[in-house]
């Protein structure tokens, strides 16, 4: 018999207005759960996918994490940062576009205005459909905890299905995206039945880097088609440096669908991702370089 | 799992309850507030019958604790009228039969609102995207975007 949990199971719940009293209550090392906008962690409690916290700590009280900044040229998104605010920030739609062009395609307003770009990339599913995104614009991710804090490059962030290098009393208060050259381009492709109302079944993040007919950067980032978001390294290498012709692009994006593991659910079956993925691929690569 | 008080304000008025940690703010709504034009449906996020405006903003109050609500303004569908009269999107819906059944209605409207608010002559797309978080079973949608067309007409003019 299924069972159709409507309620909430049972919690305590606290709201720090300081970062010393969050990492106060995280070094204590109860049972605890952090979160932000709730978009994630609210259902799977409800659904019972995860054993309750014993304490629920929302992160809304700590008002100085909520900003989307340009310092010396790198990007820094607080962890408070709504997907809408970053979907429509001028900063991150003039040079970072292709995480704006993602965080439009998370869900509706409703989801979009509680729910934080920090909090996509932490619940850390396979189909975040950031991910690609930042894995292609090598973001990095601040993490802090009582006693230290350490940076982690998001490739080294995701370590399985829900899964992140995390530790119980950290928390990630800040997303880092360097410069990148103001003649690069972005595409994030979403495949989805619903658009963004639905989780993607494939994402295809490419940013491009051109320099007299030659790819001189080429980054393409997968999301929903492996354990973790992933990056075609293999197809990136066998582009880097060459000439752009179509039958190079063709072969890079075979290459890429091999790098993919994807699994059968009830979006997809395997290979129809595995095909996909070579035509998202190569689609977003004739696309930014106009060939044909 | 004791009960904390919370002060906020719903519908322009000053409220203080006591309320469980694990309410959401849909519940507190309906069941403590006896506000039940807000509706309950998928009650996980998907299909906006419980859309409320919080501080202005649109959002699922199936997914926000009711402690949330601890010091913000808070505007359901029964607070949209002013006096005795309907708000100007409401009059959109009756006038356009923008409803078959009305369960999503409340949800629909409260998204419009929040549209309306910030951009008084949307497009046909801001129209289709900013409602793209409510499901209707029945109409088809057609009324529906049609009530909201009128409704920008009356409001931001034609
Ligand atoms: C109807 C619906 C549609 C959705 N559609 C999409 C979609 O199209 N694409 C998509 O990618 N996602 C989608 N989501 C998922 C979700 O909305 C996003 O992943 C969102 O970005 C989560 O952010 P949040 O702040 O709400 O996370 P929360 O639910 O607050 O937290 C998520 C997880 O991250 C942890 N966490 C949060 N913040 C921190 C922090 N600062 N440090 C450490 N850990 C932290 C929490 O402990 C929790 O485990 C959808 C969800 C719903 C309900
Ligand atoms: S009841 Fe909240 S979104 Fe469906
Ligand atoms: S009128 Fe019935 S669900 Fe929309």
């Amino acid at each position: 018999m299924v069972i159709f949990y409507r309620r909430l199971p049972k919690f305590e719940y606290i709201k720090p207005e300081s970062q010393n009293m969050l990492f106060e209550i995280l070094s204590d090392n109860k049972n605890c759960s952090v979160y932000a906008g709730g978009t994630d962690l609210i259902p799977k409690l409800k659904k019972r996918l995860i054993k309750p916290p014993d304490v629920l700590i929302d992160l809304k009280g700590l008002n100085e994490l909520d900003y989307i900044k340009i310092e010396g040229g790198t990007l820094k998104i607080g962890a408070l940062s709504t997907i809408y605010s970053v979907a429509t920030s001028k900063i991150v739609i003039e040079k970072f576009n292709i995480l704006s062009q993602a965080a439009k395609s998370i869900a509706a307003f409703q989801i979009q205005n509680r729910g934080t770009i920090v909090g996509n990339i932490c619940n850390a599913v396979p189909s975040a459909d950031s991910a690609p995104a930042l894995l292609v614009l090598n973001a990095k991710l601040n993490i802090k905890k009582k006693d230290g804090s350490r940076k982690v490059n998001i490739d080294e962030f995701f370590i399985g299905p829900n899964k992140t290098v995390l530790d119980k009393d950290e928390i990630v208060t800040e997303v880092e995206i360097s410069e990148v050259p103001s003649s690069f381009k972005g595409i994030y492709y979403k495949l989805s039945t619903r658009g963004k109302m639905d989780l993607a079944t494939v994402g295809v993040a490419v940013l491009l880097g051109s320099d007299n007919g030659r790819f001189s950067d080429i980054r393409i980032g997968l999301g929903a088609v492996a354990p973790t978001p992933i990056r075609a390294k293999r197809a990136e290498e066998l582009l880097k440096g060459e000439k752009i012709n179509k039958e190079l692009i063709n072969n890079a994006a075979r290459i890429a669908s091999d790098e993919s593991s994807p699994i059968d659910d009830h979006r997809a079956s395997a290979t129809y991702r595995k095909i996909m993925v070579e035509t998202l691929v190569k689609r977003a690569i004739c696309r930014l370089t106009e060939v044909g | 799992m004791e009960k904390k008080e919370i002060r906020f304000k719903i519908n322009g008025e000053d409220t203080v309850i006591s309320i469980k940690p694990n309410k959401t703010l849909l519940e507190m709504i309906r069941e403590d507030l006896k506000l039940t034009g807000t509706k309950e449906a998928c009650d996980h996020g998907e299909c906006g019958a419980c859309t409320v405006l919080i501080n202005g903003v649109p959002v699922n109050s199936c997914l926000v604790l009711a402690m949330e609500a601890h010091g913000k303004e808070i505007l359901t569908i029964e607070g949209l009228k002013q006096d005795d009269r309907l708000d100007p999107i409401q009059e959109a819906f009756i006038q356009n039969t923008g409803m078959q059944c009305g369960f999503c209605t409340p949800g629909m409207i409260m998204s419009t609102k929040a549209l309306l608010n910030r951009n008084p002559k949307p497009n046909d797309d801001e129209i289709k995207e900013a409602i793209a978080g409510n499901l209707c079973r029945c109409t088809g949608y057609t009324k529906i975007f049609e009530s909201i067309k009128d409704a920008s007409s009356k409001i931001g003019g034609k």
